[in-house]
């Protein structure tokens, strides 16, 4: 458990142990071998962030450059899914999934209701989510909640490497249709990861931080904001509870409404759009079922219901901080 | 003179992430008299709550460390010496204390690190710990690894060399368990001591562990040179199957929760930390199989499969029977099966006893192996 690797590292380890145990297990988009019109190294790249990096040295042609065409490829891995193939299909940036709308909303996620349980889809698709990395209004937005709204998707958001790795073994290993969505930021962030292969289960979020006052949900890169904040709050004796959701769909309401429960306070921390988000979903779900557990308002922190700013400086202060986090646990604490 | 009389007490390291501890209560006053064995402080790691005790007596004389406040571990944290220290000779001591500094560096190249052995029953880790002749090996039990003994194995290797290892299908060793019985762990224990070429031992065993023990006992007599039964199995057919098929069964933190809190008396010592290691266990490929196949070896219809008293009699090695008196898992009348055992029940400690009154089985650990 020693050994700390970075969430990128963990990814492909998941891929490289999954396509080792599963012959049926195949990876397709675009640029995860080499790149167009790279110089004949076909191994050089391994995807824009380096994720599928080595992998077509062990397993060749099960791993396939696609051309730029996302409803194509898409369709093909749902397709091959459908058949009985297990693809992992790297959808570059979630901003661009729109295109391939109906063959996910349509088909992948319809599949085993309309055909009264006899099919299964047994696809995922990779993608990246996420600002702060100055990428702009087309490659920055984290667009969760347009899947979590689909009956029959999973929806899967790591925080860290160890999650990250038994979290796509798992997504892998399902036979629903998985969007698994990486935030660009957290790449590089290394934590313990065993080397044996694991599956975390769905569904069970995960408490990275207990305390007795406030509750604070989120998932991402929200996470580490989250800790951050709490951190801060617990030099003024204000302790968080920090629940990590970790899959948006299905999503573990046992956790949140029993620490809700305890602490009778709740901020919600979405760095989607503040409209019909996940910050907005948990607040509604708490206010119903536990509504008289509630010693304050709910406080939801999201990103303004604006595009995504590409002015460094403006895109700083969309995103949810730390300070604005914190800013609201005391607004709960005022009541 | 006196400064021979002048024992620090410092933040502890527990296991080998320790790297800092929450000071989070006093147990006692300044000027309070201490006993060796007395509890001095609590101290809350992200892995476990747990009292210090004092090695030797004396009064305590200066409280430095301040409550709710973290340490690095070795940090002066308080002062035990006799009543007629002087104070300005504490004071002194106080201030030229030193942490002991090139830890880390010191840690990696020499201090106890996990390592693995390929042996016949598949790659099994271990710790090493201390150098003497006298060797202890440390036997966890039913889904524990070697952190089960994190507050006993540095104390017992001040006397010993002491060994702790992963059973097949536990920790970080293989998950294929060749023979899911009492028996078939024995001799993986045994293929363990061939390799690492433990020639003979001081076994300590903890509850399916114990049986463990006492089967490489018959097995092997002449390389058992003692056995400490720690709540052990294999002393009567009881066992407590919720908790067996709740371990097995749990998959989520609210789930494994309270089954975890049968295994103490006090329940509050269940932290987030180890409900979580554990989940990252059962998390890991071949575990669920693992734990399967031995829950339905070990115990089978719910009883335990090996009743091992008989042969433990019969062998003639030496034996100690500890067990804490609210035992949930396996009930502490068990105790009474081993004739000729030396046996002592503790009371306010549940299954882990070793972990909740570290100090008192430690002692009585040392005593049997003559350290």
């Amino acid at each position: 458990m020693a050994r700390k690797i970075s969430m990128r590292q963990a990814l492909n380890e998941a891929l490289d142990q999954e396509m080792a145990r599963d012959p049926t297990v195949f990876v397709m988009g675009e640029d995860i071998v080499g790149g167009m019109g790279g110089d004949g190294e076909k191994d050089a790249w391994g995807g824009v962030l380096g994720v599928t990096k080595g992998l077509y040295a062990k397993y060749g042609d099960r791993l396939l450059d696609t051309p730029l065409s996302e409803s194509a490829y898409i369709g093909a891995a749902v397709g091959a899914a459908a058949c009985g193939m297990r693809p992992v299909a790297e959808l570059m940036f979630i901003d661009f999934m729109g295109v391939c709308f109906d063959e996910i909303f349509n088909q992948a996620a319809k599949f085993k209701y309309m055909f009264g349980g006899k099919a299964e889809t047994p696809v995922v698709i990779r993608t990246m989510i996420g600002g702060g990395f100055r990428a702009a209004a087309q490659h920055s937005q984290v667009l969760t909640p347009l899947f979590t709204h689909i009956p029959g998707l999973k929806v899967v958001v790591p925080s860290n490497a160890y999650d990250a790795k038994g979290l796509l073994i798992q997504s892998i290993r399902d036979n629903d249709p998985v969007i698994f969505c990486e935030h660009k930021n957290l790449y590089g962030l290394e934590t313990d990861v065993p080397q044996e292969s694991y599956a975390i289960p769905f569904g069970e979020a995960n408490v990275v931080r207990e305390g007795k006052h406030v509750t604070i949900v989120t998932y991402g890169m929200m996470v580490h904001r989250a800790l951050d904040a709490a951190a801060a709050l617990a030099k003024d004796k204000v302790e968080c509870e920090v629940i990590d959701l970790r899959t948006l769909s299905p999503i573990d309401w046992d956790t949140v409404l029993e620490s809700v429960e305890n602490t009778g306070r709740l901020v919600c921390v979405d760095e989607a759009h503040p409209r019909c988000s996940i910050a907005s979903d948990v607040s509604a779900k708490v206010s119903q079922e536990i509504f008289k557990a509630l010693k304050a308002g709910i406080q939801m922190v999201t990103s303004p219901h604006t595009p995504v700013p590409f002015s460094p400086s403006l895109e700083d202060i969309y995103l949810p901080s730390a300070d604005k986090i914190a800013t609201a646990v005391r607004k709960t604490m005022a009541n | 003179m006196s400064e021979k009389r002048i024992i620090p007490i410092v933040m502890p390291k527990w296991g080998l992430s320790m790297a800092e501890g929450k000071l989070a209560s006093w147990l006692m006053k300044d000027g309070d008299s201490v006993k060796a064995g007395d509890q001095l402080l609590e101290v809350e790691t992200d892995k476990i709550a747990g009292a210090v005790e004092a090695n030797e007596g004396g009064i305590l004389r200066r409280r430095i460390g301040q409550e709710d406040t973290i340490y690095p571990i070795k940090t002066l944290i308080g002062v035990v010496a006799d009543a007629d220290v002087p104070d300005a000779d504490i004071d002194a001591f106080v201030g030229s204390y030193v942490v002991p500094v090139a830890e880390e560096g010191e840690e990696e190249a020499a201090g106890p690190r996990y390592e693995f052995a390929d042996t016949a029953a598949g790659r099994l880790r271990y710790t090493k710990r201390g150098s003497d002749d006298n060797t202890v090996l440390l036997i966890h039990g039913f889904g524990g690894d070697l952190d089960n003994w994190l507050f006993n194995a540095d104390a017992l290797a001040e006397g010993a060399t002491v060994y702790a290892l992963d059973l097949p299908g536990h920790g970080q060793s293989t998950k294929k368990v060749d023979e899911p019985t009492v028996a078939g762990l024995a001799k993986a224990v045994l293929s363990f001591m061939d390799t690492v070429k433990i020639d003979k031992a001081h076994l300590v065993g903890h509850s399916m562990g114990g049986a463990v023990a006492i089967e490489v006992a018959r097995l092997a007599k002449p390389r058992v040179k003692s056995v400490t039964l720690i709540s052990s199995a294999g002393l009567g057919p009881d066992i407590n199957m919720d908790y067996i098929d709740g371990f097995v069964a749990s998959a989520s933190r609210r789930d494994l929760k309270p089954v975890l809190e049968n295994l103490f008396a006090d329940s509050g010592l269940v932290s987030r930390q180890m409900v979580d290691d554990l989940l990252k266990y059962k998390r890991l490929d071949g575990v669920g199989d693992a734990l399967t196949a031995l829950k339905n070896g070990v115990f089978a219809g719910g009883r335990q499969a090996a009743l091992l008293a008989d042969a433990l009699a019969a062998s003639g090695v030496p034996a100690l029977v500890v067990w804490g008196a609210e035992d949930k898992i396996v009930p502490a009348a068990h105790a009474t099966a081993a004739k000729g055992a030396k046996v002592e029940i503790i009371e306010g400690a549940g299954h882990m006893v070793q972990m909740e009154q570290a100090g008192r089985v430690n002692g009585l650990i040392k005593v049997m192996i003559g350290g």
